[in-house]
């Protein structure tokens, strides 16, 4: 018999659904089928774990890609990786990339007029510390149009990837910045219909974490499920 | 303290930037692993049946003997220092994935139950939310998956057909799993 600790199911609101017609790409990939409910395994609860090196060196530094310095405003991003119960989660892989500050990606599809630079591919990624913690150098990525319906922008957005601890943990997500006028307009941000949970997608300005004269600081906490039943709760 | 989990987001049409890394759709690590090699392969189609070409498929799965390279799995069986069980691979422009891996051991379901060999799948893209969830089986197993708790769970049997990955011509052995994502032939997909 083996002892299985389950996650935590997802609650109403929190995440948005599959189908949202306003962000037009889900209409014809969204499942229509109803999600089986599978009661978690050792599968589910386990998941890759990022000792040996085998994700290759860290990549803390995005301001170093090439020979020189990437345009753009130099920013700092850094925060926790935590679960629900606000435990760190440390050892755990988080990748990011993100568009230059023109609004480009460094990628062979992306065909918006706005200028590549040669400094800068937008690709970081880094393994938590014990206390979940991370941090990256970058510059603010700029907004880019994304044809979702004529003349839409996407608001400036860094794209994150975290494991967790198990399968089950995996997230994808974005984080925004404060005050961005297009976070009104954006329906992959407005899919989310608890306005607690967007809220949250957006990093906090943090003069703290700025370093004077250099980069704008900016923080970011992401939040993974965490186990279904503690011994506190029973 | 609690707090609220981070939504997800899609990972958009660029995800190749951050998440392309050497290697991942090879889980023997260039034939070091131990095992049957075996070679995944298909299509991501979506609900006009047009290949989908900016997914990224996620697997998960046990050793050889039937183990997880994972703190929390206690069994007594051997590990594999070759072997980490975690693959990624991004589809191409007719919406083909492959991995080559090698044939997992079964693993211990709830209770005393044992389940049929089996991959966990996660299925990432432009247009996805959140991703998905679902699990690949060897229908050659008949047996083994006529017992597996989950599959044995599913009433419906289109839905349970989708989770069968079909023997096809190759060397090494060769399965074919395509994921639907919408209409005739819907992959059944799991709320984990
Ligand atoms: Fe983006």
């Amino acid at each position: 018999m083996v002892d299985v600790r389950p996650y935590r199911r997802e609650q109403p609101g929190n995440h948005p659904p599959y189908l949202y017609p306003d962000y037009a790409s889900t209409v014809k990939r969204a499942p229509t089928r109803r999600l089986i409910r599978l009661e978690q395994t050792l599968t589910e609860v386990t998941g890759p774990v990022f000792t040996g090196g085998w994700t290759g060196p860290a990549i803390a530094d995005l301001t170093r890609a090439g020979a020189g310095e990437p345009i753009g405003e130099r920013i700092i991003i850094a925060g926790r990786v935590l679960d629900e119960d606000g435990n760190p989660v440390p050892g755990t892989l988080l990748e990011l990339w993100q568009a230059n500050a023109a609004g480009r990606y460094f990628h062979d599809g992306d065909r918006h007029d706005a200028p590549l630079d040669p400094n800068f591919t937008g690709k970081g990624h880094v393994i938590t510390d014990g206390d979940g913690a991370y941090r990256f150098l970058t510059v603010k990525p700029g907004a880019y149009p994304w044809r979702n319906t004529y003349n839409a922008w996407r608001p400036q957005h860094l794209h994150f990837s975290v494991f967790g601890p198990a399968f089950a943990t995996r997230l994808v997500t974005q984080m925004y910045f404060p005050g961005d006028p297009l976070l009104p307009l954006d329906p992959i941000f407005n899919s989310t219909a608890d306005e607690t949970a967007r809220r949250r997608l957006v990093s906090i300005y943090d003069p703290a974490l700025s370093e004077a004269e250099y980069a704008l600081g900016y923080r970011f906490d992401i939040v993974l499920r965490g186990r279904a039943a503690t011994p506190m709760e029973r | 303290m609690k707090r609220m989990p981070t939504a997800s987001q899609t990972v958009g049409p660029f995800f190749h930037v951050g998440l392309a890394r050497p290697d991942l759709a090879d889980l023997t690590r260039g034939g070091r692993a131990q095992g049957e090699p075996i070679v995944i392969l298909g299509q991501v189609r979506d609900g006009d049946g047009a290949p989908v070409p900016d997914a990224m498929l996620e697997i998960w799965q046990a050793n050889a003997a039937g183990k997880y390279a994972h703190p929390e799995d206690r069994q007594a069986k051997p590990d594999d220092a070759n072997f980490v069980g975690f693959g990624r691979a991004f589809t191409d422009k007719e919406g083909r994935y492959r991995f080559t891996t090698v044939r997992p051991g079964a693993v211990p379901g709830r209770g005393n139950a044992l389940q049929a060999p089996h991959i966990a799948v996660t299925l990432f893209a432009r247009g996805l939310l959140k991703h998905l969830f679902t699990r690949l089986y060897f229908a050659d197993l008949v047996q083994a998956n006529e017992a597996d708790p989950v599959l044995s769970g599913i009433e419906d049997a289109a839905a349970r057909r989708s989770l069968l990955a079909e023997k096809v011509n190759g060397a090494p052995a060769t399965y074919r799993f395509d994921l639907v994502l919408q209409g005739e032939g819907e992959t059944a997909f799991f709320e984990v």
